[in-house]
This record gives C-alpha cells, sequence and structure tokens, in this order.
C-alpha cells in the first residue's frame, strides 16, 4: 500500500515544486492549522516536507501524512504568503487524490462524501429534489417537531447548530431554467452569465437574483446557461479529480455557447475551482485551449460591479449599522479579490465598515471541512468569533456559500442571533438598492 | 529500556506535549538552510523554566542533545537536529511578561514573535528597533541567540544592543540570571552579551529583558540608482563621512534590481548596475533635511535618477521592493542559498566586484543586494541541490568568497550565524587561537556537549581544505 502511494507520489507531485519551498516559514503565520496548533506537523513547509518524505518513501506509515492533509483547510493562505511561489495548493489537490485514489475512506465520512457529492452535487437535478426535501423538513413541520423531541441531540453539538442556521429552501418552482435578464442602463456595458453554483442555486437562490438585479443595474445584461452543472470543487477538494474532469467538461460546453465577456460567480469557492479549470485540464489536448478560454473569463460578480462604476451609477443606502467583511479564502488567494468586496461596502450611505483583525485567515467552512474536522473548524470559528467582536459589528459580510453558513453558524455558538447577521454581500447591496434606487429611473 | 529518557520527558511536560511520531520528527528536521535535514528523536514543547530545568537535567544525565528551536528561519543549519536526541521547542513560552514605561524595558517569554513585540510597544510610543526581514516569524529567543540584524542596523544597532539581561538554563540544570534593567551594569562579566549570539550553544534563554527607545516622529524615504556600483558605494561613503546616519542604507545590484522589477512592477530602473534605498527618520523637519542632502550628495556622485517618495504608499512600495528581492530571486531557481558575507563599509564596492568575479569563475549564478549602511551584503545564490557538480562549484564559490572577505578586514557571516553550514570557516575568522578560547568557554557551560552540539565549532575541529 505504502509503496503504491509512494511511487504515486513520484510519478504525480513534481520533485521541482516539492523542492521549491525553502523552508524559510514565510507562510506560517498565514496558515489557520499552524496559527491554532503551533505544530509543524499542520503548517505548510510541513506538509511540504511530509510529500517529500512520502515521496522518497521516508516514512513508514503514510496515513500519518495523509491526516496532516485532511487537517489542511486547503485554504491556500499559504501562497499568497510564499516568497518562493510554491504551488501549494496544486501539490495538495494531487497528494489528495492519491490517497482517496488508494485507501478505504472510514465508512461514516465516505457516506456522508457520497451523499454530499454524488447525489447532490453532481446533479443539479438531484440537488433539486434533495433541496426540496429538506424544504419540505423544514415547512412541513416536521423540523419543529424533530426540534421539540430533540432529535438532534443524538447529533454532534456543531451539527446540531449547523442544522439551525441552514436557511429555507425556495420553492422548486422559482428555479430558473435559460434565461436572459437585460441590462437596465441605457446602453448595455458588457455581457455576462451566471455561473449558478449548487449550493448557491438551492441553498442560496436569492442570493443569485440579488446578483442578477445588481449587474443588470450596472449595465450588464446576464444569461444564465441552463446546461451547467456543479463548479467540482467539492469533488477535487476530496481527492475525486476525475469527477471534477467531467464536470469541468460539461461546464465550458455550457458556457462556449454563451459567448460573453464575463462569466460571473459569486461564491469565491466555485470561482476559485473554474479558474483552476485549465489546470485541470492542461493535459488533455482536446479540452486544454477550451479550459484557457473559460477561465480568462473567470470574474466575481463583485470585480464586475467595480468595473462597471456600480457604486456611481447607483445609490446605496442602508440604516446606520457596522459591517465587517469575512474574506473568503479562494476568492482572496486564488482569484486576488480583496478590494472589490470592501469598496462595495464602503459604498454604501450608513455603513460603518470597520475591518476586523485577520478578516483574510479562513473561517474553517473550507467546503466540508467543517464536517469532517469538526473540531479544529469549530476551534478556527471561535477564534473568528472573537475577532468579529472586536469590530461590534452586527453584519458580516462574505462572498461564499459555505463562509456565510459557517459565520451564521459561529453567531449561533454565540448566542447572537439577535443582534447579528450574516449575510452575503449581493444581498446586502440589494437591500442597500431597494430603499430608493429599484424602479428610480 | 533505551527509551526511558523521553518517558522521564513526558513526566515532566505532560504527554501531549512530547511528540515522537515519525511525521512530527520529519515535520522538525529541517531549517530554512538548504541540505542539512536530520531528524530528531523527541519533540517536546516546555512550559516553563521550570520544566526546561528538569528536562535538561534528563538530558545531562543520558547525553541527549539539546537543539533548541525557535521558528526555525535560521539560515546557518542551526537548529537542524543533526545529532539526533530533543527539539525543543518554545511556542507555550509566548509571553510578553512586563513593559515597563518607567525604565523602557520590555521583559519576555523566549516564544514571542519579534514582530509582537514591535506591535506592542509601538503602540505606547515606543520603539525595539533590530528589524530582521523574518520579523513577523522569527522568535526573540532565536534573534538573540543568532544576534540578528536588520535593516536598521546602521543607526541603531542589531539585537546585541537591546538585549539587557537573560535568564538562561545551562547543562547542569543552573539558571542563570545575566543583567537586568540597568543600562549601568558592571558587576563581573558580561554573562548576557555571552548568551547572546551563542546560537544555543552556552544554554537555553527562558527570559529576556530588552532595551526600548522613543518612537521616531517621521520618515523619510529615497531611491537613487547609479550607472556603476562604485559610483553607488562612493554615495555611501560620502554620506557617512557627512555625518549623516540614515536610518537604512541599502544596496540592491543590477540582477537582483532584474529580478524584483520583474516580481513587483514598482518602476526601478533596470538599466542601472545599483540602486540604494535610503531612508532616515526622526523629527519632520531634520528628516527632511537629511533626505535633501543625501539626494545632493547622490547627484554628486553620478546618480543617474533620485526620487524622494511622495507619499508613504511609494515609500512603502519602495521598501517593500528591497523586502522582496530574496522573494524575487527565489521565484526563479529550485534551490536559494542566502549567504551574509560582510567586509567594512569602504569595501563594498571592491567585494561586490570581488563576487560578480567569483561567481563568473565558478560558473554560477549570483546576485547581490544587502545593507550598503554597514557593509553586511547578501550573495545570493540561485541553484539546484540536486545537480551534484553545480552544487560543488556553488560550495567552492562560497568558500572563495567568505575568503575574500576576511581578506578584506570583514567576517564569513554579519547576521546569520555560524550553524553547522558555516562551522568549516570559523577559524578562518577568530584563528585556532580564537576557536580554542572559545572550546574552553563552551566547556565552561556544557561539559558534556549536549547544547546545540555541532553548531558553531566543526566537527573534526580544524580548518577546512582549500
Ligand atoms: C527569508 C528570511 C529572511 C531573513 N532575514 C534576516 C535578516 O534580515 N536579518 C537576520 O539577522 N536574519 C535574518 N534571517 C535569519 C533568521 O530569521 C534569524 O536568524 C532569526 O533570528 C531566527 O529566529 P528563529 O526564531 O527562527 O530561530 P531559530 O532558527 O529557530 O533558531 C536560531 C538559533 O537560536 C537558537 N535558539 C532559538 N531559541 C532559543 C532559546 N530560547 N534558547 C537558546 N537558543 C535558542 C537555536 O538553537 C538556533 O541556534 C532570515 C531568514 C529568512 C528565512
Ligand atoms: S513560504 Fe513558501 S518557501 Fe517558505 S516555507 Fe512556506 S511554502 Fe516553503
Ligand atoms: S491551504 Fe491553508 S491550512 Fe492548508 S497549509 Fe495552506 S494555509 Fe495552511
Amino acid at each position: 500500500m505504502s509503496e503504491a502511494i509512494t511511487q504515486a507520489f513520484q510519478e504525480r507531485i513534481s520533485e521541482d515544486d516539492l523542492l521549491n519551498c525553502m523552508k524559510c516559514g514565510f507562510c506560517l503565520p498565514a496558515c489557520p492549522t499552524y496559527v491554532e496548533t503551533q505544530d509543524e506537523v499542520h503548517s505548510p513547509r510541513g506538509r511540504i516536507s511530509l510529500m517529500m518524505a512520502v515521496r522518497d518513501g521516508e516514512i513508514d506509515d503514510v496515513h500519518e501524512v495523509e491526516e496532516s492533509l485532511n487537517v489542511c483547510l486547503g485554504c491556500r493562505a499559504c501562497e499568497p504568503a510564499c516568497p518562493a511561489g510554491v504551488n501549494y495548493g496544486e501539490m495538495l489537490e494531487e497528494a489528495r487524490a492519491i490517497f482517496y485514489e488508494h485507501k478505504d475512506v472510514p465508512l461514516q465520512e465516505k457516506a456522508l462524501r457520497k451523499t454530499t457529492l454524488n447525489m447532490l452535487f453532481t446533479d443539479q437535478e438531484k440537488m433539486g429534489k434533495a433541496t426540496s426535501l429538506l424544504r419540505f423538513y423544514q415547512r412541513s413541520g416536521l423540523q419543529k417537531t424533530a426540534r421539540k423531541l430533540k432529535v438532534m441531540n443524538f447529533f454532534p453539538d456543531h451539527m446540531q447548530q449547523m442544522e439551525r442556521v441552514l436557511p429555507d429552501v425556495p420553492k422548486r418552482a422559482k428555479q430558473h431554467r435559460e434565461v436572459t435578464f437585460p441590462s437596465e442602463t441605457d446602453q448595455t456595458k458588457a455581457t455576462a452569465a451566471m455561473f449558478k453554483g449548487c449550493l448557491m442555486d438551492t441553498l442560496f437562490h436569492e442570493t443569485n437574483q440579488s446578483t442578477i438585479t445588481l449587474l443588470n443595474r450596472a449595465g450588464c445584461d446576464v444569461v444564465v446557461p441552463d446546461t451547467q452543472g456543479c463548479c467540482g470543487a467539492l469533488h477535487g477538494h476530496s481527492g475525486k479529480k476525475a469527477g471534477a474532469k467531467e464536470l469541468a467538461k460539461q461546464n465550458i460546453q455550457a458556457f462556449e455557447q454563451a459567448d460573453v465577456d464575463y462569466i460571473i460567480t459569486n461564491a469565491g469557492g466555485c470561482g476559485a475551482f473554474l479558474h483552476d479549470y485549465d489546470h485541470l485540464l492542461e493535459n488533455d489536448a482536446e479540452w486544454a485551449e477550451r479550459a484557457k478560454a473559460f477561465t480568462d473569463k473567470i470574474v466575481d460578480f463583485s470585480t464586475v460591479l467595480m468595473d462597471l462604476d456600480f457604486p456611481n451609477e447607483a445609490a446605496l443606502n442602508i440604516d446606520q449599522q457596522i459591517i465587517t467583511y469575512q474574506d473568503s479564502c479562494h476568492l482572496r488567494n486564488v482569484l486576488g479579490v480583496a478590494d472589490a468586496p470592501r469598496q462595495l461596502i464602503q459604498a454604501i450611505e450608513g455603513a460603518h465598515y470597520i475591518e476586523m483583525p485577520h478578516a483574510d485567515q479562513c473561517c474553517g467552512s473550507a467546503g466540508i471541512y467543517n464536517l469532517t474536522q469538526p473540531e479544529m473548524s469549530m476551534q478556527i470559528l471561535d477564534h473568528k468569533m472573537e475577532n468579529v467582536d472586536t469590530t461590534r459589528a452586527t453584519t458580516i459580510v462574505t462572498t461564499n456559500p459555505g463562509c456565510l453558513l459557517q459565520m451564521k453558524l459561529g453567531i449561533e455558538r454565540t448566542e447572537q442571533t439577535d443582534t447579528m447577521r450574516a449575510v452575503h454581500l449581493a444581498d446586502l447591496l440589494l437591500e442597500a438598492l431597494s430603499t430608493e434606487d429599484l424602479n428610480s429611473d | 529500556m533505551t527509551m526511558t529518557w523521553i518517558q522521564e520527558i513526558r513526566h515532566i511536560v505532560g504527554d501531549e506535549h512530547v511528540q515522537t511520531k515519525q511525521s512530527s520528527l520529519l515535520s522538525y528536521a529541517y531549517d530554512a538552510t538548504p541540505n542539512f535535514n536530520t531528524k530528531p528523536e523527541a519533540v517536546v514543547a516546555p512550559a516553563s523554566e521550570q520544566e526546561i530545568k528538569e528536562i535538561v537535567t534528563v538530558c545531562a544525565n543520558h547525553q541527549i542533545p539539546i537543539v533548541p528551536r525557535g521558528s526555525g528561519t535560521n539560515l546557518a543549519a542551526g537548529t537542524t537536529p543533526t545529532q539526533g536526541g530533543v527539539v525543543l521547542l518554545f511556542h507555550r513560552m509566548y509571553r510578553i511578561l512586563e513593559l515597563d514605561e518607567d525604565n523602557l524595558t520590555i521583559t519576555v517569554q523566549p516564544g514571542v514573535i519579534t514582530g509582537d513585540i514591535c506591535e506592542a510597544v509601538e503602540a505606547k510610543g515606543l520603539f525595539y528597533p533590530p528589524d530582521p526581514s523574518s520579523m513577523k516569524i522569527s522568535t526573540i529567543g532565536g534573534n538573540i541567540n543568532e544576534n540578528s540584524g536588520g535593516l536598521r542596523g546602521l543607526k541603531y544597532g542589531v539585537t546585541k544592543d537591546y538585549v539587557l539581561g537573560v535568564n538562561a538554563v545551562i547543562a547542569n540544570g543552573d539558571v542563570i540570571r545575566a543583567g537586568g534593567k540597568n543600562v549601568k551594569d558592571v558587576a563581573g562579566y558580561d554573562l548576557t552579551s555571552l548568551f547572546v549570539g551563542s546560537e544555543g550553544t552556552l544554554g537555553i534563554i527562558t527570559k529576556a529583558t530588552l532595551k526600548l527607545v522613543p518612537l521616531p516622529e517621521s520618515k523619510q524615504t529615497l531611491l537613487a540608482s547609479f550607472d556603476s556600483i562604485e559610483r553607488a558605494a562612493e554615495t555611501v561613503s560620502q554620506v557617512i563621512a557627512n555625518k549623516l546616519t540614515p536610518a537604512t542604507l541599502e544596496f540592491i545590484d543590477r540582477a537582483t534590481i532584474q529580478a524584483v522589477e520583474d516580481y513587483t512592477h514598482v518602476g526601478l530602473p533596470t538599466d542601472a548596475e545599483a540602486v540604494l534605498l535610503i531612508e532616515q527618520d526622526g523629527p519632520p523637519s531634520i528628516c527632511e533635511h537629511d533626505i535633501q542632502l543625501i539626494q545632493g550628495i547622490a547627484i554628486e556622485h553620478g546618480a543617474i535618477t533620485t526620487q524622494i517618495a511622495e507619499t508613504e504608499e511609494r515609500a512603502a512600495e519602495l521598501r517593500e521592493a528591497r523586502r522582496s528581492a530574496l522573494s524575487a530571486l527565489a521565484k526563479r531557481s529550485p534551490t536559494t542559498i542566502l549567504e551574509d558575507a560582510t567586509v567594512p563599509r569602504s569595501e563594498i564596492a571592491t567585494m561586490v566586484k570581488a563576487i560578480e568575479a567569483i561567481a563568473l569563475e565558478h560558473d554560477v549564478n549570483i546576485a547581490t543586494f544587502g545593507h550598503a549602511g554597514d557593509g553586511n551584503l547578501h550573495p545570493t545564490c540561485m541553484t539546484d541541490l540536486r545537480d551534484k557538480d553545480e552544487w560543488e562549484r556553488v560550495e567552492a564559490a562560497f568558500a572563495a568568497i567568505f575568503r575574500k572577505a576576511i581578506d578584506l578586514g570583514g567576517t564569513i557571516t554579519g547576521e546569520h550565524g555560524v550553524g553547522e553550514m558555516k562551522s568549516p570557516y570559523l577559524a578562518w575568522k577568530v584563528g585556532d587561537e580564537g576557536i580554542q578560547l572559545m572550546n574552553q568557554i563552551k566547556l565552561a557551560f556544557d561539559p558534556e556537549h549536549i547544547m546545540n552540539p555541532g553548531k558553531i565549532f566543526h566537527r573534526s575541529g580544524g580548518e577546512v581544505d582549500e
């Protein structure tokens, strides 16, 4: 077993990339798992040296390395911090894929991954059905009954809290088919195709609508191609690369037909993964170039809003409140988007923006990390909430569904649901817009 | 059982603070120096001076090497456990114990990150000047043991100028309390100074009291480019001769300029042979006066361009450009070796030229930047340690560089320390007599050689072949 893994590491993880790490330690303060543990087993350079050890056959029990990689959030905060330009994210994904292919995942985790991944995320139709079920559960009164009967008490604490923060699922009928939403300015300034994202399209359907409205208002035609699927991030991040590649091809095809200036996402996690399609398919002769053309168009909606000068285009007003922003790791570290969301919040009259300490550090959500590594995830979240509290903010803004749920969970855990809320940037902007501007011209 | 010493240590610090899994040992096998990786036998994280005392006693009884490790960012193989034993961590001793605004001192545990000290004192209008580029990562324990320097060395000195006192546990388990809060203290030998720069070979620092100064009110930044290294060096000499002491006086050579500009795009003149980055701090009027004088001197000595940063943003950009020198070079090759041969200020031009010639002669790729104000240069080699043939040429080139530095009245290391990496060259600098005396000092503190063995002193004890 170990030998097979060592061999796979030798074949698939380049020694050049591993050696590129000079062990300078500049990534240490950026890495949330190192900051929490102060243990090099959980630092970027530690993980890189462990991958090297697997490659060199220098460790007897390779599962020790796997464990270290499991604890990694995959937030990639180590990459912008690294002077040497180490491609940590790529190595991590390849290493995880190798471990996944060679190993029996523990039963419970396997079940979890199987349902969340295959059943839900590959197929939006199924995702729709599953969320319909969730909706039924919420609306039917079953949820109340379950809560009363304390059925959830049988689950670990954070799962119970998670259950409480899941948003209400919108009705099936609302989910759109291929539609074009025209720009609301005199002249169309740009054209865009919207990447829906599975979570965004179901649990956060409203947010997608907000995003489209904002873009229209900024002068952008928005089309929503209907043959698109899940971005594949959850497959890629948990080591199922083949599935991710299939999804990538499906999406590239769906968006090629749209022929637009931008491909828009409003979920940092998806955006980053879409942005990496060119890397994912680089060895596929037929697809490499098409993937490149696709990734060149990927942008976050906040970037487009700033490009189109949205803050000057629209009057933005909100009740006086302190607002803080939690970066989406992948939006910041992979797509390099950090200023646009902050500038948009600051453009709202009535919003007092206060930056929280370490806003750029992962909230501990990281895909399904909060389900697979609950302890570390909750430890990180609790520290995050301490940082939120220093700002006295009543609104936490995020740009990714996973982060949004995690911040809601944080509010729930610290029992601040009455005084604090977490919202997606698009919903906040729409809220600021709707009071005056929506139908003003 | 042979492993009982580990059990004894577990007993002292608790199971969860002793790691012996292979993955843990591999994760503490390295520091920022290429090619010296070796696994320790255990990784131990004590919480107090008392625990350290007990650990040292166990290790002394069993003759187990102790390798103190801060953040493992040193560049001289100072924390690689090449003789096995215990790697001792300080992340549980991370507290600032006291900030004394009356005596202008701060007392800290060894595991505090240097940058955190700076932040804490600056919030009170005070200043801890030693600023190694690694200050956001490195620990004060590491800084003290390497006597680290930084960009502000010319005007403010280096770590040793700010250490007023330390507590240290030595090999027999005794706790030595050296120095204190007194600026004047001549009671006996200056043991504090002996511990500074001792690279973990004399004892384990468990507490340190540092001197603070008032925070300067303002800062001015100047960038000047030259078409010859001599002109840049002449400018440096004249600045000093005019009794101006800038806070920072940094030098970047042509190869480094190219790499930095490709990486940062801040608009460095890529056709220049050398760039100087000069900063002055202090009251606004003096700052302004000084920086204009310096600009005048630069122009007089043939600067092709000079630019005073108009805004703090621009100043920060220029500073960042210098700080990113290593990053920019590191991106260019699998292995990057950063050295710190140092010469008297007056010899900078000669030394930079010599480095260029040596690189050419050995057919290796070396760029140079560094602290022109104090002659501390960083010849940086871009190579690939898998290329055995090239690696040999790199080692030969560095030996030649050290030799040249010494010939010019300089030293083999200005701020990175000797560690294991440069131990073969130490005798070149201090002579056999020097090594012998140092050896006797070492024996007085650590007769069994358990404190970071193999560091500073070359294994064979003698000089390397030339
Ligand atoms: C990118 C980069 C830039 C750098 N820039 C600079 C620079 O500008 N100037 C500079 O001077 N250095 C620089 N360095 C070198 C390095 O950061 C410094 O030497 C720093 O002081 C090391 O601190 P550390 O906490 O990492 O110590 P470590 O590397 O862990 O240890 C350094 C030495 O101190 C000993 N030690 C650590 N803690 C204790 C203790 N409590 N008691 C006894 N011994 C102890 C260790 O045994 C070792 O010998 C740089 C390094 C890198 C990677
Ligand atoms: S910052 Fe980059 S090169 Fe330095 S230790 Fe981390 S990963 Fe390695
Ligand atoms: S991806 Fe995030 S958690 Fe993982 S090593 Fe990098 S910084 Fe740390």
